[in-house]
């Protein structure tokens, strides 16, 4: 492998262990790389990378502060010339938050999303399981709102220990 | 991406991405209005998400018209300088929020209206239309799922919460005929693969809908001829205070920002 190939490829894994560090600013508890909003790094022939950001929803108003941390955060590693892209097809789903991403919600108290998107049952509110609370780890919680703090979540609570929690959206 | 765009024309392009950008963003305007005001605080939470999505979408069609268009109209300049006669969006849209009821029976006919349509357009040729649609019909099924969540609630609740969202049902039914209702643009969109028929996206609304209203236990009212025009722009009464409303920092401060 010539010496630039070896150095392109050195960038990118830079700016992936870069952009691994950048949090959700809502949820400071997972990186962008753990929610999958990360679609690709790639050298471009001109030599710049190209980041490939998507949204999880698209009027978040996090999408525009997460786009801003990471120019900061790729721009302070010295990762060279780079752009960021919005990604929208294929559309973001929760399917692709990563199983460390999923242990990191549940463990800040957010129950991560079924993986079950396509699912018709999601849709027609039909008999879907409700989630375990993320504290005593009871099955026999309710849905206070199907929306929540952020376009990504939903309230519920739990019955046995009274608490509420919040569940990541299955989109 | 955009290698396989469809040749039709582009200011004929420009007005249909409108008729689908301004029906969320008057849609989400008015949803809007429900902020601090919403029978409890989940709804609240609810209506103001749905809203948010709503306004992402239009956000995204509106830039893409914007780019159609090429005349240097961005999403800002699309949503907020235009007159009322330059937005082309159902008329159901704009129609008042009414009680929290009537704001639901509302909610549902425009989201299975918009989850059959985007369903589909994930298809279209305009792949950049194919992103924005697969994006949103995500999103519009969860909205469905709220809306008709609560329509069955409302419905098949009380003797008076059935009464309501009955007449609100007959209220806004007749609004509906416009949506489905194919003109040359519709036509022309069908034609080159842009858009899926309305023909068909009625007889799935149908579908999707007939189910809903009889577990709430609602009539489902029949349809009768319209004359409504919203999508060439012509406006009931009520898109020129909305627009009074969300325009006004604009027109009173040309160019501001913050």
């Amino acid at each position: 492998m010539s010496s630039v190939l070896a150095a392109v490829e050195e960038r990118v894994t830079l700016a992936w262990s870069v952009l691994a560090g950048v949090e959700d600013p809502e949820i400071p508890a997972v990186s962008i790389v753990d929610l999958g909003l990360i679609r690709f790094v790639k050298a471009q022939p001109d030599g710049n990378l190209e980041v490939g950001l998507s949204p999880t929803y698209v009027g978040c108003p996090a999408t525009e502060v997460i786009r801003r941390s990471v120019k900061e955060a790729l721009a302070k590693a010295e990762v060279g010339g780079f752009e960021v892209t919005n990604v929208l097809s294929p559309a973001w789903t929760s399917d692709w938050i990563s199983a460390a991403g999923r242990r990191k919600l549940l463990a800040y108290g957010i129950v991560p999303p079924e993986r079950t998107v396509s699912n018709m049952r999601d849709i027609l509110r039909a008999d879907r399981s409700a989630p375990a609370c993320p504290r005593c780890h009871s099955v026999d919680t309710e849905t206070i709102s199907e929306f929540g703090s952020t376009p990504c979540k939903a309230l519920h609570r739990c019955r046995a220990c009274l608490e509420p929690f919040e569940y990541f959206k299955c989109i | 991406m955009s290698a396989a765009l469809p040749e039709v024309d582009a200011q004929a392009l420009f007005r249909y991405v409108l008729r689908l950008g301004d029906l969320s963003l008057i849609l989400g305007q008015r949803l809007g209005e429900w902020v601090g005001h919403s029978p409890a605080l989940e709804e609240d939470l609810g209506v103001a998400n749905i809203a948010l999505d709503l306004i992402g979408q239009a956000r995204l069609l509106l830039t893409y018209a914007g780019e159609v268009e090429g005349r240097g109209r961005d999403e800002d300049k699309l949503a907020f300088l235009r007159e009322q006669g330059a937005y082309f969006n159902a008329i159901l849209a704009e129609q008042p929020n009414g009680d929290f009821g009537q704001t639901i029976v509302r909610q549902v006919l425009i989201d299975a209206f918009q989850l059959e349509l985007y369903e589909r357009m994930a298809d279209s040729l305009d792949a950049r239309l194919a992103a924005i649609a697969a994006k949103s019909a995500k999103e519009v099924r969860y909205h469905l799922r709220y809306s008709s969540g609560w329509l069955v609630r409302l419905g098949d609740g009380t003797e008076e919460s059935h009464a309501k969202v009955q007449s609100a049902l007959e209220l806004l039914w007749p609004y509906t005929v416009e949506l489905f209702a194919e003109d040359d643009l519709d036509r022309m969109m069908a034609d080159a693969g842009i858009a899926p028929r309305l023909s068909e996206v009625h007889a799935a609304w149908v579908r999707r809908l007939d189910p809903i209203l009889a577990e709430a236990t609602l009539r489902r009212p029949t349809d009768r001829p319209h004359a409504w025009h919203g999508k060439r722009g012509q406006h009931s009464e009520h898109l020129g205070y909305i627009l009074a409303e969300m325009q006004y920092l604009q027109r009173a401060y040309p160019d501001a920002r913050w």
